[in-house]
């Protein structure tokens, strides 16, 4: 919902604690989701990260979450999905090109990232979207990267 | 290396130059930007037809005036003949060219294909570009693809040309060496941003920029000192956009129509205040270019006068910036 996403990225920095904090616990329960099963888990959390995002965010389940680089607003809400910074047909309002209703999603996510910790993450350069990864949950990837299951730790090192 | 030397080898663009250590290409406008000099670059408007006497056409009148001819990708999102076939054209015909790629309508595997044709055809500098939105064109049911984006398309053409591999990481037998360019627009928001963004590009790998026209030097002033600031203008030439407004209709359709385009209320007044608007647009645009040279680390100027072509070689000649430097014109020779 368009207002609730501007009401995150107002409150980017309480979003980022919020956040940071889930993230901790989340990794905290890598064990259990081994045990679980990462492949078992994949589907009821996508359908829980879609709905909690999808609120606050508009989120569009690109599997590979960029929100806390780009200030709160999500970058696939771009029309031209950019994920590195804004295009030049920023309107002089600060709306967008394509959707002149719209504040451009870059314009939102400087501001949002000002207020932010971690407001120089801004300045990262963000990869090309893989868009295999469409659709699946970011928060599983990102705890498996935290804590990597023993078989793909042993992989890694291996290799 | 001197200078003059520098100088001395940009006579002919069609032939191979010999290779220099420490370009990325073997073209002429690195050279010459790296030589010091003042660079001009300007926009060929693509034809609407298969006839390659068209683009010759237009190329002959700019290529007097230019260290690069500039073929886009489609601008404005309209479709005409592509940046590759006007870009196959000049380099065949020996023409120096920067050739546009918009990350609107190819994806990934069809831009790195095309990276590799175009060096083998001879291009030696590409301007990497978001694109305009596909609502802004003739064709605005088409499919937006943006695959890549302005920063992950330069990466991708620098891992191609330093690293020899494609974005997958399967090797690439001979890199393309191209000079690589990227656009800025200092005139749009969010501005306290766009040097930081600017920043983003070069660490991505943009050594030149070409700017979007440029109506408003305060905007250009601050851009630039927050650019010297950071030192920016050490790591990339910076190119600023300009063109002539045929008329204050003109002007107005263009600031509500093409995007990112910001034009002034002076400016508009001025145009409607004068006798001879085409004429008074073509003064503003020779000021306009003067006083852009003045301005501490900006490296040169990106003509782009839609439908003008006839106005540029005057433009130019008349605010003095080639110096006495005559590019050659080879298909006349």
């Amino acid at each position: 919902m368009y207002r609730v996403r501007h009401w995150s990225i107002r409150h980017s920095r309480l979003l980022e604690s919020v956040y940071r904090a889930f993230e901790s616990s989340l990794a905290a329960m890598a064990p259990l989701f081994e045990r679980i099963g990462y492949a078992r888990l994949e589907r009821p959390i996508a359908a829980f990260e879609r709905q909690a995002k999808g609120l606050m965010f508009d989120c569009q389940m690109c599997g590979q979450c960029a929100l806390s680089s780009t200030g709160m607003s999500c970058p696939m809400n771009c029309p031209k999905s950019l994920r590195n910074g804004p295009c030049g047909g920023v309107r002089a309002d600060g709306n967008c090109e394509v959707k002149p209703a719209m504040k451009c999603v870059w314009v939102a996510a400087w501001e949002g990232s000002q207020a932010m910790r971690g407001a120089a993450k801004i300045l990262e350069i963000q990869k090309p979207v893989d868009h295999s990864l469409k659709g699946t949950s970011s928060w599983l990837r990102v705890v498996r990267e935290l804590r990597p299951p023993p078989a793909a730790a042993k992989a890694k090192k291996s290799a | 290396m001197t200078p003059a030397t520098a100088m001395d080898r940009i006579v002919d663009p069609g032939d191979p130059l010999p290779r220099i250590s420490g370009h990325s290409s073997d073209g002429r406008l690195e050279r010459v930007l790296r030589s010091g000099r003042f660079a001009v670059t300007a926009e060929l408007n693509p034809p609407d037809s298969a006839d390659p006497r068209e683009v010759y056409d237009r190329a002959l009148v700019l290529a007097e005036v230019c260290d690069a001819i500039n073929a886009v990708d489609a601008s404005g999102a309209n479709t005409h003949m592509s940046s590759v076939g006007i870009c196959s054209l000049l380099t065949r015909a020996g023409y120096a060219v920067v050739m546009q790629i918009a990350c609107r309508d190819r994806n990934r595997i069809a831009i790195q294909g095309d990276v590799l044709g175009a060096a083998a055809m001879g291009v030696a500098n590409i301007l990497c570009l978001t694109g305009d939105g596909v609502q802004c064109g003739d064709q605005a049911g088409a499919k937006p693809v943006f695959d890549l984006d302005s920063t992950t398309l330069l990466q991708t053409i620098r891992q191609m040309r330093d690293k020899s591999q494609f974005l997958s990481g399967r090797k690439i037998t001979v890199p393309p060496r191209v000079f690589l360019g990227a656009a800025a627009n200092p005139f749009a928001p969010p501005y306290d941003y766009r040097p930081l963004h600017l920043a983003k590009k070069i660490e991505a790998g943009a050594q030149f920029i070409q700017t979007q026209y440029c109506f408003d030097m305060a905007l250009l002033h601050n851009f630039m000192a927050k650019v010297r600031e950071q030192k920016l203008h050490q790591k990339v030439f910076m190119l600023v956009g300009v063109g002539p407004l045929a008329s204050a209709k003109t002007a107005r359709w263009m600031r509500s129509n093409v995007p990112g385009v910001h034009i002034p209320d002076e400016i508009v007044k001025r145009l409607e205040g004068a006798q001879n608007q085409k004429q008074e647009g073509k003064k503003i645009c020779i000021e306009l270019i003067q006083q852009i040279r003045e301005i501490k680390g900006v490296a040169g100027v990106h003509v782009m006068a839609y439908r003008q072509e006839e106005y540029v070689s005057e433009i130019i000649s008349e605010s003095g910036v080639m110096q006495n430097r005559q590019p050659r014109r080879p298909a006349q020779d």
